[in-house]
């Protein structure tokens, strides 16, 4: 757009500019389509979820302008969406934290140390990418069933941590390589061990990879419905993806009640979003989404 | 560092305990069922190769192969395409990056089991958003989830759900390729369209290739949207729901390892070809 400004010949001018501004106009109309794509929906499954089942029958384009709560106590009420709700915000802060904990501690030596066989245990590590849950569910499964862990919550935290930690630890230790190795000499003359280097200088300046990893792990976790439906389906352990599937075959016809479901998933998760998104264009502008 | 390797040995111990017990144990365990013929946990039946010749008569899975692949297509051409399309635009403009970013990675927020709830709704016969529409226009309302069209109909959510998320990537390396090259560019009078060809894609080449491996192997690992809209009905048979339905459904652990290998072997197929399809130079700035 600036080229306009920058020395060009007077009389092309007004073509110049009403081509880019056509341009423009072509562009954000793009954009702006697009945006309807990703925010109509959500509008239309919140309005409908203010209205009773018969209403988003007949008319599901309407604006609830009396809105109506039957859907959300329904939800509540009968298919017990809090209890959902419990389950799911225990396993997947669970899960979240420990594979921060256990990735962060992981990926520091990854990044800074030098050992025998750390090419191999890289290369495993990016090779364990390609094993999918897949691979792993059945052993899995007899597993947990050995150590009675099916339909408890570590029944779903230990896996998903286990298979949340290889991205976790390569997206980490990638991030920690690019802090300059002056600062942790200076912090060793400080007086800093290895472990006090950890936590006092590490853990401070990889923060915005830690958050966009805990984002993404939490909504992996959160939104995993495979493993919900194997490891953890019953009633007092379910999470909130594995009653959204129960609620498709039990409740299929009531349509209020499954927008309000839906609502209630996704709002809270979505508002949580809003407020820590820069984090997670901090944590993949460092160049750390790369394995 | 005198006393390093209490170190190493301390802080890696904790990830390589928990992985090996649920990811690489379990890993080789499938291996090992795969040549087992099974009935529940305690009755197996070592048989060789037999669940592997089996893949290769088994018309069910080379449907739900096909499946993956027809996915996979839409995934590489309207999922990558959309997002590189969306990101080129948003890099050239000027105002409102912030406000498009945001909102393009709504989607990705969602669960697939959400979305998929959201578009039973849309694509409903009776009262769905979109034949709610076709009947505003006054035109016939439209069977989406039928035998032959329900592959399609759920390939849109999936196409959807994670186009934001390669936009992201797409945008972030974008953003790393330093002015000079634009300014040298320009006076060479190379702009719009020409740009984009000769200088943004050709320097963010190493990044696409990631996308592509990440969308491809993303796709092998479908679920949720099939299972939630058609359980896999319809022709909408996939690998994982495939899997699914063998391993966990008819408890035939021996086979639905087998299946699992063979969705693990096809992915790394895939993506040897695809990294080697698109074999070029990495570009250091």
């Amino acid at each position: 757009m600036q080229q306009t400004h920058a020395g060009t010949p007077e009389h092309v001018q007004p073509t110049a500019r009403r081509t880019v501004s056509f341009g423009s106009i072509f562009t954000y109309l793009c954009l702006a389509l697009w945006s309807l794509t990703t925010i109509y929906p959500l509008f239309w499954i919140v309005n409908n979820s203010f209205k009773i089942s018969r209403d988003v029958m007949n008319n599901s384009f309407a604006i609830a302008l009396k809105p109506v709560l039957t859907n959300y106590t329904n939800a509540f009420d009968r298919i017990d969406i809090g209890k959902s709700y419990v389950n799911s915000l225990i396993m997947s802060i669970s899960t979240v934290t420990l594979v921060l904990v256990l990735g962060g501690l992981a990926a520091y030596i990854m990044a800074r140390f030098h050992f025998r066989g750390k090419t191999i245990v890289q290369s495993i590590l990016v090779a364990t990418l390609l094993i999918p849950a897949f691979a792993t569910v059945v052993p899995v499964y007899e597993l947990l069933i050995k150590w009675k862990l099916v339909n408890t919550y570590w029944g779903l935290i230990l896996p998903q941590t286990a298979g949340n930690l290889t991205f976790a630890i390569l997206v980490i230790a990638a991030y920690m390589a690019t802090i300059p190795k002056d600062l942790e000499e200076a912090a060793f003359i400080d007086g800093c061990n290895r472990f006090s280097m950890f936590t006092k200088v590490f853990l401070p300046i990889s923060r915005p990879v830690f958050a966009s990893a805990s984002i993404f792990v939490f909504l992996w976790s959160y939104n995993d419905l495979f493993s919900a439906l194997i490891f953890v389906n019953k009633e007092n352990v379910r999470p909130i993806v594995a009653l959204l599937n129960e609620i498709s075959s039990q409740y299929g016809t009531d349509f209020g009640l499954m927008a309000s479901a839906v609502s209630l998933t996704v709002i809270p998760v979505l508002i949580v979003y809003l407020f820590i998104q820069r984090f997670i264009e901090k944590g993949m502008t460092e160049g750390a989404i790369k394995g | 560092m005198k006393g390093d390797r209490k170190y190493i040995f301390m802080f890696l111990l904790p990830a390589a305990l928990l992985m090996s017990a649920f990811v690489y144990y379990p890993f080789l365990k499938s291996l090992y069922l795969s040549f087992f013929r099974t009935n529940g946990f305690f009755d197996k039946k070592f048989v060789g190769f037999e669940n592997y010749t089996r893949l290769f008569t088994d018309s069910q899975l080379g449907a739900a192969t096909l499946h993956t692949l027809e996915i996979m297509l839409y995934v590489i051409i309207f999922q990558v395409g959309i997002a590189l399309v969306l990101a080129v635009m948003v890099d050239n403009i000027s105002k409102g990056k912030g406000f498009f970013r945001t909102v393009f990675f709504f989607p990705i927020v969602i669960s697939g089991a959400a979305i998929s709830l959201l578009f039973v709704l849309i694509y409903n016969y009776q009262f769905g958003l979109l034949n709610g529409f076709l009947a505003k226009l006054g035109i016939e309302k439209i069977l989406w989830m039928s035998e032959t069209g329900s592959l399609k109909a759920i390939a849109v959510p999936t196409v959807w759900h994670y186009v934001g998320f390669y936009f992201v990537l797409f945008l972030t390396a974008m953003s790393k390729i330093p002015s000079d090259f634009y300014e040298a560019a320009k006076l060479e009078g190379i702009t719009g369209f020409k740009k984009t060809i000769h200088i943004t894609i050709p320097l963010i080449l190493s990044d696409i290739k990631v996308v592509l491996i990440l969308a491809i192997t993303g796709t092998l690992k479908v679920f949720d949207f099939i299972w939630i809209l058609a359980r896999g009905q319809n022709g909408t048979e996939v690998l994982g729901t495939y899997m699914y339905k063998k391993a966990m459904v008819d408890l035939n652990f021996g086979y639905g390892s087998t299946i699992a290998v063979y969705i693990v072997v096809f992915g790394v197929v895939l993506s040897l070809v695809t990294n080697r399809l698109l074999k070029k130079e990495d570009i250091t700035y």
